[in-house]
C-alpha cells in the first residue's frame, strides 16, 4: 500500500471513528465537551511519561482516557455546586489541565518529541512511518490500526446499547425509572469520547479530532429526522470531508489536518444553507410562499367581509387595495394576479369578487 | 419493619421527607392511595409535587422515609409504574418521530439488550390510535402540537401496561379538546383498576375529573375523597389566603 492511500484510509476510519461518538455529544448539548477532552488528554499522556518514562507504554494511553473522566467529573462537580454554569466549568477546567501539561513538558520533557503544533494539528503526513507490528509482520501504519479499532470500538458501543443510549439522550428521567442507570451510560459514552480522543489525537491532533466529532453529526441533523440515518449520514459526511481534505491539502500543498477541518466546517455549511427542509434556503423559500398564500387569504376575506355592501364599490376596487390594505402597489396587484391564477378571486373591469372556490376558501378560514 | 406494608395498597408513602441542603421540599409526608383512583395532586408552585412523584420513583435522593408500589419497594416493582414527565423536560427536536417514542414505553419491559421489535411496534400503534394520533405515527416530533405531543406522552405511558400511573401535568399547554380526551383515557384507566396519580394545576376542575385530592404544601395537608377534603379551609392552608375552588388557577 502507497503511503498515501494509507494517509487517506487514516483519515477515513479516523472520521468515522469520531463521528459515531460526536452524534450522542451533539444531541446531549455537550459538543463543548469534545474540545475540553480533547485537550486535557495532553496531561494524562504527559503524566503518563513522566512515570513510565517511556512514550510507547500502555500507560499513557491509560492516563489519557483517565483524564478525559477526570474532565468530565470535575466539569460537573463544578456545575453541581450551581456557583459555575456548565460551560463556563468547562472553559475554566480544561485550561488549568492543559496548561498544567505543557508546564509540565517544558520543565520535565524538554528534550521529549510532544511539541505542540503536533498537539493541535497532528502529523498525519508522517504517520504511514510509524509501523505497527504483529509477531514481526508489519500490520499497517500504527493510526490505522488505532483508527479501525477506534471505530469498531464505537460502532459497537452503540449497536449494542442503541435503545439505552437513545432512551437516556431523549428522556433520562424515564431512562432511570426503567432501571437503565442513564448516570452510568453518560459515563461510559464520556470515556468512549476520551478513549477516541486520545487515539485520534496521535494522528490528527486535537483541533481535527473536535471538528471530526462536531461538524459531521451536526451537519447530518439538518438532514434528516431518524437517529440511525443521523449516525450513518454523520459517518458518510465525516469520512468523505476527510478524503476531500486530503486532496484538497495536496492540490493546495497546504496542512492536511487544517484542510480537513475546513473542509468538515464546509459540509456543515452546505448543509446549512441547502438541508432540504431545516437549511436556510428552504426555510426562506417556505417563508415567502406562506406570505404569498397569507396574504392570498387575506384577499378572499376582505371580499368576503366587503362583498354586497355600501362601501364594496370603494372596497373591491382593485386600485384601491392598496389603501385599504396598506400593501404596496406592486405587492396588491402581484397578490391578485396569484389569487386570479389559483382561481380564488376574478376581477370584472376593476372590481374584486370570490369565484365559488375561493368564496369556500373564505369561509372555511371562519370557523364560526 | 415498623411500618405495616399493605399488598393490596397501589401506592404507600411513609415518613417521606427530602430536602435540598438544609430546605425541606417535602416534610414527612404520608400517602396511601387505594387502587382504582384517580388522584390529584394539587399545590402551588415549589410544593414539591414533582419531587414527591420522583422519590417515589427513585429519580431524587430521599432524606427519609419508604415507599411502595402494592407493598413493595419500587425497585421491585417497575414493571407496574408508568411515568409521564412534564412535556417540557425532554428535547422535542430530538431526531426521531411519534412512534418511536411510544415505543420508548416498552424499553423498561423489554429490559438491557433486546430490541424493539413487531411485537412492540404493533402495541405502540394500537396505543397511538387509543390517544387518537394514528395519522400522526411517521411524524416528526418537532412538527407536532403541544397537545399532540402530550397525547405521545401518554400513549407512551399506555404502552406500559401499567398498574400506577404517574403524570406530571398533563393538561399544561394542551387545548380543551385534548384536555377531555386525556381524562375520558385516565377514568378508562380508572375503570380497569388501575391508579392514576396526577399532578394538576387548574382547581376549577379537580372535583369534575378526579375522586381523590391530595393537597401539597411541603406538608400534606389533606389526603382523601374530593368532596370531603377539597374544601375552602384546605385550600387556604395549601395556599395561604383565600383561594376558591371555582376561581381556577
Amino acid at each position: 500500500m502507497s503511503a498515501q492511500l494509507e494517509v487517506q484510509l487514516i483519515a477515513i476510519v479516523i472520521a468515522a471513528a469520531c463521528a459515531i461518538p460526536g452524534v450522542f455529544l451533539v444531541l446531549r448539548r455537550m459538543a463543548m465537551m469534545s474540545d475540553a477532552i480533547s485537550h486535557t488528554v495532553l496531561f494524562g499522556i504527559v503524566v503518563g511519561f513522566l512515570i513510565t518514562r517511556d512514550l510507547g507504554s500502555p500507560w499513557l494511553f491509560a492516563g489519557a482516557v483517565l483524564t478525559g473522566v477526570l474532565t468530565v467529573s470535575l466539569v460537573e462537580l463544578l456545575n453541581r455546586t450551581r456557583l459555575v454554569k456548565q460551560d463556563a466549568a468547562i472553559g475554566l477546567v480544561f485550561p488549568v489541565l492543559f496548561s498544567l501539561a505543557v508546564i509540565l513538558i517544558s520543565r520535565f520533557a524538554g528534550n521529549v518529541h510532544l511539541d505542540t503544533d503536533a498537539v493541535l494539528l497532528g502529523e498525519l503526513a508522517f504517520a504511514p512511518f510509524d509501523r505497527f507490528e504483529l509477531f514481526g509482520v508489519d500490520i499497517g501504519p500504527r493510526a490505522l490500526v488505532v483508527g479501525a479499532a477506534l471505530f469498531v470500538l464505537n460502532l459497537a458501543f452503540v449497536i449494542i446499547f442503541y435503545k439505552e443510549l437513545k432512551l437516556s439522550t431523549f428522556d433520562a428521567g424515564l431512562a432511570a425509572a426503567f432501571g437503565f442507570v442513564p448516570g452510568l451510560l453518560h459515563y461510559a459514552l464520556m470515556t468512549l469520547v476520551s478513549i477516541t480522543a486520545v487515539g485520534a489525537f496521535d494522528a490528527v491532533g486535537s483541533i481535527l479530532v473536535i471538528a471530526l466529532m462536531i461538524a459531521p453529526p451536526s451537519a447530518a441533523y439538518l438532514l434528516t429526522d431518524r437517529l440511525p440515518r443521523m449516525i450513518g449520514l454523520s459517518i458518510g459526511i465525516g469520512a468523505g470531508s476527510a478524503l476531500a481534505g486530503y486532496w484538497v491539502a495536496r492540490w493546495l500543498d497546504v496542512s492536511i489536518a487544517g484542510s480537513m477541518a475546513t473542509i468538515t466546517g464546509v459540509a456543515f455549511g452546505l448543509s446549512f444553507l441547502f438541508a432540504p427542509e431545516r437549511g436556510i434556503l428552504a426555510t426562506a423559500q417556505r417563508r415567502a410562499r406562506q406570505r404569498w398564500e397569507f396574504a392570498e387569504q387575506l384577499l378572499a376575506m376582505h371580499i368576503l367581509t366587503h362583498e354586497g355592501t355600501p362601501q364594496a364599490a370603494s372596497e373591491l376596487h382593485v386600485e384601491h387595495l392598496n389603501q385599504h390594505m396598506r400593501w404596496a402597489p406592486w405587492f396588491a396587484a402581484r397578490v391578485v394576479r396569484r389569487a386570479v391564477q389559483n382561481g380564488m378571486v376574478r376581477t370584472s373591469g376593476n372590481m374584486l369578487a370570490l369565484t365559488e372556490r375561493g368564496r369556500q376558501m373564505a369561509q372555511h378560514l371562519v370557523p364560526w | 419493619m415498623l411500618v405495616d406494608v399493605k399488598t393490596d395498597t397501589a401506592i404507600e408513602v411513609h415518613d417521606l421527607t427530602v430536602a435540598y441542603r438544609d430546605r425541606p421540599v417535602l416534610w414527612d409526608v404520608d400517602m396511601e392511595v387505594p387502587p382504582g383512583t384517580l388522584l390529584a395532586i394539587v399545590g402551588p408552585n415549589g410544593a414539591g409535587k414533582t419531587t414527591l412523584i420522583k422519590s417515589i420513583l427513585g429519580l431524587v435522593k430521599t432524606a427519609a422515609g419508604q415507599t411502595y408500589i402494592y407493598g413493595k419497594p419500587y425497585t421491585a416493582q417497575r414493571h407496574l409504574v408508568a411515568y409521564v414527565p412534564q412535556r417540557g423536560s425532554v428535547d422535542w427536536d430530538f431526531p426521531t418521530n411519534a412512534l418511536d417514542v411510544v415505543m420508548m414505553g416498552r424499553y423498561g419491559a423489554l429490559g438491557w439488550f433486546r430490541r424493539p421489535g413487531k411485537r412492540e411496534r404493533a402495541l405502540a400503534l394500537e396505543a397511538l390510535a387509543k390517544v387518537n394520533m394514528l395519522d400522526f405515527a411517521e411524524r416528526q416530533i418537532s412538527q407536532l402540537s403541544g397537545g399532540q405531543q402530550q397525547r405521545v406522552f401518554l400513549a407512551r405511558a399506555l404502552v406500559q401496561d401499567a398498574e400506577v400511573y404517574f403524570m406530571d401535568e398533563p393538561f399544561q399547554g394542551v387545548d380543551v379538546t385534548t384536555e377531555r380526551a386525556i381524562v375520558t383515557l385516565l377514568q378508562e384507566l380508572r375503570a380497569a383498576g388501575k391508579t392514576v396519580v396526577v399532578v394538576h394545576h387548574d382547581l376549577s376542575t379537580v372535583a369534575e375529573y378526579f375522586d381523590r385530592v391530595m393537597l401539597l404544601n411541603v406538608r400534606r395537608v389533606a389526603l382523601g375523597l374530593v368532596a370531603e377534603v377539597f374544601t375552602e379551609h384546605n385550600l387556604s392552608l395549601t395556599y395561604g389566603g383565600r383561594v376558591s375552588t371555582t376561581a381556577g388557577r
